[in-house]
């Protein structure tokens, strides 16, 4: 069977061991995280965690079984990056200097799309968010000039389909009741 | 909806009582019903003893002699009484040593509730004195853990820990208690636990599942019926045997299955898996429709996935979602508790006899007979064969017994030759593998169920992993019967040995001890036995002995178990020699 990028959903309540017990779920069956992120969702009092792996579509399903197996975890889901809308934010610390002995680098800054976040008279700060070839693309450029600092966040996604949590959460409760 | 049930608990919510955290702990297992509990006490847990003290009346303590025997007791309690069992240590050491029972539990599905003492919540992260991180170290091995920092949250909290532990496939569950929420206080009231959202302790059983399984039944030549540990838990014992009778499908199981349908009845066909009987192994790569009944494909049990009833359609009776093609590919998996699930297709599901396919277990059986089993009961050699000190026990025990075992080849014979008529009458560490289970456990068991005979069949290797038990045994007076099988090897090992590894026996023999002079040491009464001849009457007067009784063997020193099915090959490579 075929690796292919997999994005997992996990729906959870708050709970402070719940990254150690997802994270453990991966561990122990050596598959490395491309990315995590965790926030909020659009549901109060529910978090969101956002992982990227790159395994075969019979593994991602187990994954999904273990992850959904531990209490705290609503529902979790897995997409292909076709059935998600997916970005990545970097930042870049560029020193000021080489806006001046280097012409060349305005240019790069002006086509890449990239915000300026900050100027001192030492260094200005560029945010770049998109797809992690558009990143990547950036990187390429503006390393042979010299980077004093360079950080990339994970993928954040939604997807293109529904994914019904506050149904299932209202299932849950009626249960509870 | 949330909401809602929030007012529903504010409205009902009973009169409170102000105490302190560590009364509210035992208060806590009071009302959960619990009243024996195993455990060792240490600093971070001294404030919960100090109640336990006041209210010994209601809850009994037992005093093991390890903490790792304390979470052994605590599942032998919970697999003969069906309840949950608890255990209770300190931070620091008492803590890391629960780590091998709740593994234990974890992968064996015992119900259990781990309570250890923590350091005071100020001192958290700073390597105090026996600080460790038990949530840490448990997460993996726990259904559900938490530490709890302020005395409020204590009944909430083993509340949802019973709840969790008991519901749906059971666990063990791990609360971890800083001493400073034991000395708090708190207005105290108790609410069992209901629900926990985010949480499905049994999912829903599909229709068209079940008419999709009854169409493969109905229409099999040949079906054949795996069952496990999920009959046991489940408590559908009764449903397994209408369903099995209506169908006439031959019925296997796996090790923690066993007992949960009687030795006897005539469509058990016996064990399967590395070391189960010839014809159950053979006919899994033979039957048409397998029927696995509460139970997760072990590799144990499957050898070779590759060629795992590669021929068969396979319904999968489970509880557990995440077992459903984990390592079996179901054509059907039928979700839901066994009990429900039995009793709902038996309805749907035409009688059938299927004698012939039947009799193709007893031609396998035959073979085994006379390749394997004779020997193993009625050995013709000098030395006594661990099958003629079973095939004893059957006879004065007439199957009545619960049978604790340890772990290894005495493992083996008292799993393939033990007779039971009863069920939750198999006590033995299945996928742990944990050598030192059976003495703590046999204490757990019988303290559990205290009007059966416990007998414990342990090896030499293991029995001394956690003989500072009888410690225990001899405190308690708790009358188990111990039988060691004393072969002075770490036999099973020493079988891989000579099979796999040129018979290069690397630390497998064993310089032992008298045991029965250590048996003496603790005032238990105690004999040894080597000659065949005085066999019967020893045993006789172990289980006639209404007191605790240790009972050494002195077998064969280099005996195989056989049938084999060898690492990686496929169960119907099974061999017999």
């Amino acid at each position: 069977m075929k690796k292919e990028n997999y994005t997992i959903s996990i729906y959870t309540e708050n709970n402070i061991g719940l990254l150690n017990r997802i994270s453990a779920i991966f561990l122990r069956r050596h598959i490395n995280l491309e990315s995590f992120t965790a926030s909020v969702s659009e549901i109060k009092d529910v978090f969101r965690f956002i992982i990227v792996v790159q395994i075969t579509e019979e593994q991602v399903k187990k994954i999904i079984g273990q992850i959904e197996k531990q209490i705290e975890v609503i529902k979790a889901f897995y997409h292909t990056d076709d059935e998600t809308i997916y970005q990545e934010t970097a930042l870049f610390k560029v020193a000021s200097k080489l806006l001046f002995e280097d012409r060349q680098i305005q240019n790069v800054i002006k086509s890449s799309n990239a915000n300026i976040v900050t100027v001192t008279p030492e260094f200005f700060v560029l945010e770049k968010t998109g797809r992690r070839n558009d990143v990547e693309a950036l990187y390429n450029e503006l390393e042979p000039y010299g980077l004093m600092q360079f950080v990339r966040s994970g993928r954040i996604a939604i997807t293109k389909d529904k994914m019904h949590i506050s149904k299932i959460l209202e299932n849950f409760a009626v249960e509870t009741v | 909806m949330e909401t809602q049930t929030q007012t529903i608990k504010k409205e009902t919510k009973v009169s409170t009582e102000r105490m302190k955290g560590a009364e509210a702990v035992i208060r806590c297992l009071l009302a959960e019903g619990v009243d024996l509990i195993y455990g060792y006490p240490g600093g971070a847990i001294m404030p919960v003893y100090d109640e336990l003290y006041k209210y010994q009346e209601q809850l009994h303590h037992v005093l093991t002699r390890h903490e790792q025997g304390a979470t052994h007791a605590a599942q032998g309690y919970a697999r003969t009484s069906g309840k949950v069992g608890v255990a209770i240590a300190t931070s620091g050491p008492g803590a890391t040593n629960f780590v091998t029972g709740i593994a234990d539990a974890q992968i064996d599905s015992t119900p259990m509730v781990c309570i250890t003492g923590q350091v005071g919540s100020h001192l958290l992260g700073s390597d105090a004195f026996q600080e460790t991180d038990i949530i840490g170290i448990s997460t993996p091995i726990t259904k559900w853990n938490h530490q709890i920092t302020k005395a409020e949250d204590i009944p909430a909290v083993l509340a949802k820990a019973f709840y969790i532990a008991r519901s749906g496939r059971p666990g063990p569950v791990l609360i971890d208690i800083t001493k400073d929420a034991q000395f708090g206080e708190l207005d105290f009231a108790y609410e069992k636990c209901k629900g926990v959202r985010s949480y499905i302790p049994v999912p829903q059983t599909d229709l068209h599942s079940l008419e999709a399984a009854a169409k493969l039944i109905n229409n099999a030549k040949k079906p054949m019926v795996i069952f496990g540990q999920g009959i046991i838990l489940g408590e559908a014992e009764e449903e397994l045997k209408k369903f099995i009778e209506k169908t006439g499908i031959p019925s296997a199981w796996t090790i923690l299955g066993l007992s949960a349908l009687p030795t006897a009845h005539t469509l058990n066909v016996g064990m399967v898996g590395m070391h189960g009987n010839y014809g159950p192994n053979k006919l899994t790569n033979e039957c048409d429709v397998l029927l696995a009944i509460g139970m997760r494909f072990d590799d144990r049990v499957t050898g070779d996935l590759e060629r795992y009833a590669k021929q068969a359609k396979v319904i999968h009776f489970e509880i557990d979602p995440a077992e459903v093609n984990k390592n079996v590919k179901a054509d059907v998996a039928v979700m839901g508790n066994v009990k429900n699930t039995l009793a709902q297709i038996l309805p749907m599901v035409k009688p059938n006899t299927h004698e012939s396919w039947l009799q193709e277990f007893r031609n396998y059986d035959t073979i085994e007979y006379d390749k394997v089993i004779k020997d193993e009961l009625y050995p013709n050699e000098e030395g006594l064969s661990m099958g003629e000190v079973l095939r004893r026990i059957n006879e004065e025990t007439k199957g009545d017994a619960v049978i604790v075992s340890d772990v290894g080849q005495h493992q083996m014979i008292a799993c393939r030759y033990a007779e039971f008529t009863k069920t939750k009458s198999n006590i033995t560490s299945g996928g742990l593998g944990t050598m030192g289970f059976a003495l703590p456990a046999a204490i757990g068991a019988k303290m559990g169920a205290p009007d059966r005979e416990v007998v414990a069949i342990i090896g030499d290797g293991g029995y001394q992993m956690t003989i500072q038990e009888l410690g225990t045994i001899y405190q308690t007076k708790v009358p188990v019967k111990i039988v060691v099988l004393n072969n002075e090897f770490l036999g099973m090992v020493r079988q891989w040995q000579q099979l796999f590894f040129d018979k290069r026996y690397a630390s497998t023999e064993m310089v032992n001890p008298d045991f029965v002079k250590i048996a003496e040491g603790y005032h238990i009464q105690s004999k040894r036995v080597t000659r065949r001849e005085d066999l019967q009457e020893s045993i006789k007067e172990m289980i006639a002995c209404k007191d605790s009784y240790f009972l050494e063997v002195c077998v064969e020193k280099e005996n195989n178990i056989f049938p084999m099915v060898p690492t990686g090959a496929s169960v119907s490579d099974i061999r017999l020699e």
